[in-house]
This record gives C-alpha cells, sequence and structure tokens, in this order.
C-alpha cells in the first residue's frame, strides 16, 4: 500500500498529489458516514409488522377489524367536539381530519413556544391548553390516545420524515445516548435487542427492529391503544429500570432517536401489536 | 353511551346472504381485576347483545366475563329487502349503545 502510493507520488506532480489525497480524505469521510449509519440503522429496515403473526397482521390490515379504529372513530367525535371550556374545536382551526395529511411524520419536533422537542400526544396537549382555554389531557387519557390516534392514521402509508438538526439535535444526541446506555437489572441497552438481536427470539417473542411507526397501536396485551412512551415504559420495566415519567426529556428524545432511525419507512398508525 | 362501529355490504342482490360485522369498544371488565391501590374492579361486560334487520330481530347474543375488551361479531343474514340493520346492547353498569346502518338491496 504504502509502496504503490509512493511510486504514485513520484510520477504524479505537486496538482495530481493534492487531488490524488483530497479524494483518499473524502473517501475516509463518506466511508466513516457509511459505517456510522449501518453501525446504528438494521438494513433492511422493517417494520414491527414484518415481526407480528399473519393473524395480527391481517388484523391491522383490515379497517374495520382493526380495533385502533374504535379510537380513530372516537378521535373525530374529540375532533368536531367543542371542548367543555368553551374554545374552538379542533375542527374550528383545522377544519377536516385530513387536512392533518403529514403531520404525525414530522414529530417529534421542537415546538418554540414550548421551547423543548414535545411528540405528537404532547403538541395535542399543548394545543388544548394554547388554543381551546382546556386543561390539557392527562398520559394515556381517552380523549388524547384518540386525537392522537386519529392524527396519525391521517399520515398512514407517509413516510417518516422528522428533523434532527438545530434545536431538536440536542434531544436526538440524548435519546441516542440513552438508546445506547446500559439500563436494570438485566445491564441492557435498547440497541442489544434492536440493533444486535432482531429477527430472533426473546423467549416465544420474535425481537423488532423497534421502529415506532405503528404507534398508537392497540396492544393485545393491554386490550386497549396505548401511546409509543407506554411501550417504551413496558420495556424500561422488561429490563427491570426506573421507568421514566410520561412526557419526560428521556422518553421523548427517545421517541425521537426511533423515528430517526425509522426515517423512510411508512406510517401505519393505528398498528396492532401482541 | 357506548362506541360502536357497524358494517354492511355497500350493496346487495335481492336473496344474496351478507355478511354484517359489529365491534364494540367496551373494557369488559371480568371483575377479577385490582387497580393499581389493590382494590377490586367491578364487574362490567356488556352482556347482551341484539341486532334488526328490516325491524326483524335476526342476531342475538349473551356475553360473560370471559369475552375479551373490544368484542367483535360477525354474522351472516339473507338481503330481503333495502332496510336499517340496528345494533344495540348493554352493559352492567346500565350503560347502552346503539349503532346503526342501511343495508340496499337492488
Amino acid at each position: 500500500m504504502a509502496g504503490r502510493r509512493g511510486r504514485a507520488r513520484r510520477r504524479a506532480g505537486a496538482a495530481g498529489r493534492f487531488v490524488t489525497r483530497l479524494l483518499g480524505v473524502l473517501a475516509l469521510i463518506s466511508a466513516a458516514a457509511a459505517f456510522g449509519q449501518a453501525a446504528v440503522r438494521p438494513d433492511p429496515l422493517q417494520p414491527g409488522t414484518a415481526f407480528q403473526s399473519a393473524d395480527v397482521r391481517a388484523l391491522q390490515a383490515d379497517d374495520f377489524a382493526n380495533p385502533g379504529m374504535l379510537w380513530v372513530a372516537r378521535g373525530a367525535e374529540f375532533w368536531a367536539a367543542r371542548p367543555a371550556g368553551g374554545g374552538k374545536a379542533c375542527a374550528g382551526c383545522h377544519g377536516e381530519p385530513a387536512a392533518m395529511r403529514g403531520v404525525a411524520t414530522r414529530y417529534p419536533r421542537h415546538d418554540p413556544e414550548l421551547r423543548r422537542v414535545t411528540d405528537l400526544s404532547g403538541r395535542i396537549d399543548a394545543c388544548n391548553r394554547r388554543h381551546q382555554g382546556g386543561e390539557g389531557y392527562p398520559p394515556e387519557s381517552q380523549a388524547l390516545l384518540s386525537l392522537a390516534a386519529l392524527v396519525s392514521h391521517q399520515s398512514r402509508g407517509m413516510p417518516v420524515a422528522v428533523d434532527v438538526s438545530g434545536p431538536a439535535n440536542a434531544a436526538f444526541r440524548e435519546g441516542q445516548a440513552l438508546y445506547r446506555t446500559r439500563i436494570g437489572q438485566l445491564n441492557l441497552a435498547c440497541t442489544h435487542c434492536h440493533d444486535a438481536n432482531w429477527g430472533r427470539t426473546l423467549l416465544a417473542e420474535p425481537i423488532s427492529q423497534g421502529h415506532p411507526t405503528g404507534w398508537p397501536a392497540y396492544r393485545l396485551e393491554w386490550q386497549s391503544l396505548g401511546s409509543l412512551q407506554r411501550r417504551l415504559r413496558a420495556c424500561f420495566f422488561g429490563v427491570r429500570a426506573e421507568q421514566p415519567a410520561y412526557g419526560s426529556e428521556d422518553l421523548v428524545g427517545l421517541e425521537l432517536y426511533l423515528a430517526w432511525r425509522a426515517q423512510g419507512l411508512a406510517v401505519e398508525a393505528p398498528g396492532v401489536r401482541r | 353511551m357506548t362506541l360502536g362501529r357497524i358494517q354492511v355490504p355497500p350493496a346487495a342482490r335481492a336473496g344474496e346472504v351478507v355478511e354484517i360485522r359489529l365491534l364494540i369498544q367496551h373494557p369488559m371488565e371480568p371483575g377479577f381485576r385490582r387497580d393499581a391501590n389493590g382494590r377490586l374492579i367491578p364487574m362490567n361486560v356488556v352482556n347482551a347483545v341484539a341486532c334488526r334487520y328490516g325491524g326483524r330481530e335476526v342476531f342475538r347474543a349473551e356475553l360473560g366475563p370471559g369475552v375479551a375488551a373490544n368484542p367483535y361479531f360477525a354474522f351472516w343474514v339473507r338481503a330481503e329487502a333495502s332496510g336499517e340493520v340496528s345494533a344495540e346492547w348493554l352493559d352492567d353498569a346500565g350503560v347502552r349503545g346503539a349503532v346503526q346502518a342501511q343495508l340496499v338491496v337492488s
């Protein structure tokens, strides 16, 4: 290698040497970038449905039988109804729910008024306080789940495309760091299952790549629709770690990192998961 | 009032046997579970469901605590004339629900 470079150097002039070096540096940089991508994003990307049984996939694909669609239908009622505080209904500003097409693909994102990164549920909660004169929605309340399901459903089939630059970058990096940090009595990081062992089984359960595209999802174990934060908290419980609070920076950062990791995959909310 | 969804085919021929599907949003509390404070959650399930087509009862079910949350039903009727397909249910707390759809027969 060194010998070949030496012969090339003797043959080429000063300008040629410069170009050769520049190309070498660029190749190194792009190789490093490609390695960085490959190290953190599973290849090929597979949505959560790819790890579910045929029954569960069929249930999700059937828009009538999918129990998550009950929450979408209820969300449409909340969307049109005037809130208790006497403020405007969601429809009063946004119009039809279909106007929210594509919105869910961009969350979590930085909200300038909240001055922090928030997920879609957090943004709906903030909208209720800001514009409807409401008191916000408690986490996992039926109204919040229903509205989040309705809004997410409008983006079904569209690729996830979150912005992790600018003010959202700090949360993204925190989420990435947490994703790779060993936690809990089992001393596992997210990456140990969802990067290193996806496609294999944990007891009887296939390990997914951990993409958030189906959420909020109807989880058969819960017999209810639940948010991604509830699912993440269940993972914290699973490795016997302390569960972060709903809406905490830890969970939102993790959600942002997961969304970045899943970019390009299609939104499939409301999903059905075992 | 609990939420339900009913599905009938968009159009049917007279004499055709069609599938009617019904989905009810309900927790179906079996009465054996405890809340975070250890208190027993009282049993509350949808105990009766009845469906009518053109004024005539075509389907009836009695449910118990063994049925999972958000129960789903599918049954078949012979389409005879255009009319309303309606479903009605009642849970242990006395809350009723109802949902209707029009079946168009040509």
